[in-house]
């Protein structure tokens, strides 16, 4: 391809800088990325960063023809945030309230296991009329559902220093579109006793993950997905098929689901007695939390933003496990006033919802920060309200406190963290 | 061209009535119905009770994957061990990520008596249930390794940490008889999830 002769190239190997050199407008010619040509003829970015072309007027030369595939653009740098156990959502970088696929945060025990959709099956048996197997094929023959909802590790909070983004504070939440069967469609195939009080859910992969559910979620809301965000699972989300449980906490949404035993006790399972338990007051220890508290988080203006005086739109994601998010108060005095924000619809059960707020800012240094009331009545805490009630000893699950945002006088936006151990 | 229209028709008009029927499933059944005279629709109302999709399960399609112990017992197979046998395997097959005697290394600790002074969750400070200890050994560890090890192995290793943890002595035997009965420290302080929503944090 013949490089027009005032193109101009950008560094993405540090996206800090780039982005401060697209804001400055000033461009340093250096490693930049590269777009190379596949077999069908389309452009897509090569793995390592390379020259990418950029044509000093777009209008004078012909573009890549259609391809096979869609591509993020080369400028669009987002990337989870990986640590050994997890990947976190770069929920600053997003808009509206779907988490593309790709971004959708990660948590396994056992690495991404791979599934032949052909030789998959999902066994239900134990307290049932008829113990059954079903391929991927039955299952997407069955009345289909599809929802929207948020999906959250109860793992999620991370404080600190003040130098982190909201992905690092809480970017183990994302929400898709999922689409598969009812639970409750396969516990009528089988035949589900009306004794039973609580299934085993079981993934394939190496830590064959086991989580008991209560049937009554079972029957209520509870689906085996495949679909996401109008694709098949990706493999990170549960590729060919999961437990999906609205409002629960992700570790019981059991991905790569095989096999369901219908039982009339908990099985007490590592992942609910090790794991995903909390130290509450007096020395006990909260099993079988299930349940996603409301919680909220101001997206923008958050660190590492260099904030401009004047108008500013506050915006944000809200949502609860428990319903409804019924509104979003957000303070720009260090939570001594709160002002009622703009929720954008759609609002939706067990989903993240966008709030919004316009304010002016004056240059003063202070603190931002928001709080979601959800249709229950409950209203997101503070740490100290949590350490009140759970105890100095309280446990790292479930932890959905407020966040605040402090905003310097030269524009810097960071983070607040809290002592709480 | 019209007589072999007309021989078709009442050829199926011979056939089973129920073959003609058209059956859908409308939660509304007024709702919106433009048929034809010539076919006869049956609206159920209500979803059916199966489908009549997928098989029956085989036993051993079962077998081969319910490996799960409950907290009662059940599930734990044939086998038996101690914590001797245990402290074996333990040194060749999980010291290397646990520590020598699972005093904790590359990964997390496991021993940890209550009352001890050591600040991390460990079976013996922590984990309510011992067949819980079972179940995940032989599920998911050795790591690296998952899911490789014999029975009687995991019978071995379970003791041997129950005995690090000075729940039980290094004598004890331990099968699918005596480990539901060994009761964890950690238990009695277990309450179920009291979060109702509302307006009360808890
Ligand atoms: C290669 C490293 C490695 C080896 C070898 C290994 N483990 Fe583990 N073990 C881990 C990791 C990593 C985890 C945490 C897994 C997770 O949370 O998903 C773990 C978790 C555990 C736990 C649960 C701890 C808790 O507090 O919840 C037990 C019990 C355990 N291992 C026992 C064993 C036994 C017994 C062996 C030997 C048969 C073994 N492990 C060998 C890496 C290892």
């Amino acid at each position: 391809m013949e490089r027009p002769k005032e193109e101009k190239e950008y560094s993405f190997n540090d996206s800090k800088k780039i982005n401060r050199r697209l804001l400055l407008g000033s461009v340093a010619a250096s490693a930049v990325i590269a777009l190379v040509k596949t077999t069908t003829g389309q452009l897509v970015p090569a793995a390592v960063p390379k020259p990418v072309s950029v044509p000093a007027d777009p209008t004078k030369l012909q573009g890549p023809p259609p391809g096979t595939l869609g591509t993020r653009s080369p400028f669009e740098q987002l990337a989870k945030k990986t640590s050994d156990t997890s990947s976190r959502t770069p929920l600053q970088s997003l808009y509206g309230i779907i988490t593309p696929s790709d971004l959708h945060f990660e948590r396994h025990h056992g690495g991404v296991p791979v599934i032949d959709p052909t030789t998959y099956k999902l066994v239900i048996h134990g307290m049932v009329k008829k113990p059954m197997t079903f391929t991927l094929n039955d299952l997407k023959r069955f009345p289909s559902v599809s929802r929207i909802a948020f999906l959250e590790c109860s793992g999620n909070f991370r404080s600190g220093k003040q130098e982190m983004t909201p992905q690092e504070i809480c970017g183990l939440t994302s929400q898709s579109e999922w689409t598969g069967v009812m639970l409750s469609t396969l516990f009528r195939e089988v035949g589900a006793s009306p004794k039973a009080t609580w299934f085993l859910a079981e993934g394939s992969d190496a830590s064959v993950m086991t989580r008991s559910i209560p049937m009554g979620k079972g029957w209520n809301d509870a689906m085996i997905a495949y679909g996401q965000n109008g694709e098949a699972l990706r493999p990170q989300q549960g590729y060919p098929a999961r437990l999906f449980l609205p409002g629960w906490e992700g570790n019981t949404n059991v991905k790569w689901i095989r096999r369901i035993e219908v039982s009339d006790q908990p099985f007490m399972t590592r992942e609910e007695t090790s794991k995903y338990t909390e130290n509450i007051k007096d020395g006990k220890i909260r099993q079988f939390s299930f349940d996603m508290d409301a919680r909220s988080i101001i997206t923008f203006p958050a660190y590492p933003v260099q904030l401009d005086k004047g108008w500013v739109e506050i915006k944000g994601l809200a949502w609860s496990g428990r319903g409804k998010i019924l509104k979003v108060e957000v303070s720009v005095d260090a939570g001594k006033k709160w002002y009622p924000t703009t929720l954008q619809e759609p609002v939706l059960d067990k989903a993240h919802t966008r709030f919004r707020f316009l304010w002016k800012w004056n240059g003063h240094e202070t603190e931002i920060m928001s709080r979601a009331i959800d249709e229950t009545g409950y209203r997101q805490p503070t740490l100290q309200q949590l350490t009140d009630a759970r105890g100095a000893d309280m446990g790292g699950y479930h932890l959905n406190p407020i966040t605040a945002w402090i905003i310097k006088r030269d524009g810097s936006v960071l983070f607040k963290p809290e002592k709480w151990k | 061209m019209l007589l072999l229209f007309l021989a078709a028709l009442s050829i199926t008009s011979c056939k089973d009535k129920q073959e003609d029927e058209v059956i859908v499933y409308n939660k509304n059944p007024e709702a919106q119905l433009n048929t034809d005279s010539a076919t006869q629709t049956k609206i159920i109302t209500e979803m059916p009770a199966t489908f009549g999709i997928g098989r029956k399960a085989t036993n051993a399609e079962i077998k081969a994957w319910d490996i799960d112990v409950r907290a009662d017992g059940k599930g734990l197979p044939y086998g038996s061990g101690n914590a001797t046998e245990g402290k074996v395997i333990f040194t060749q097959k999980c010291a290397a990520c646990h520590g020598k005697e699972g005093e904790g290394g590359a990964y997390a600790r496991l021993v940890g008596a209550m009352g001890d002074t050591v600040k991390a969750k460990t079976i013996g400070n922590y984990w309510p249930w011992s067949t819980t200890l079972f179940d995940y050994i032989r599920r998911t560890m050795p790591y690296n390794m998952p899911g490789s090890l014999k029975d009687d192995e995991v019978y071995s290793l379970t003791a041997y940490l129950l005995y690090r943890n000075k729940i039980i002595d290094s004598t004890k035997n331990i099968d699918a008889k005596s480990l539901p009965k060994v009761v964890m420290p950690a238990r009695q302080y277990y309450v179920d999830d009291d979060r109702r929503g509302g307006p009360e944090v808890r």
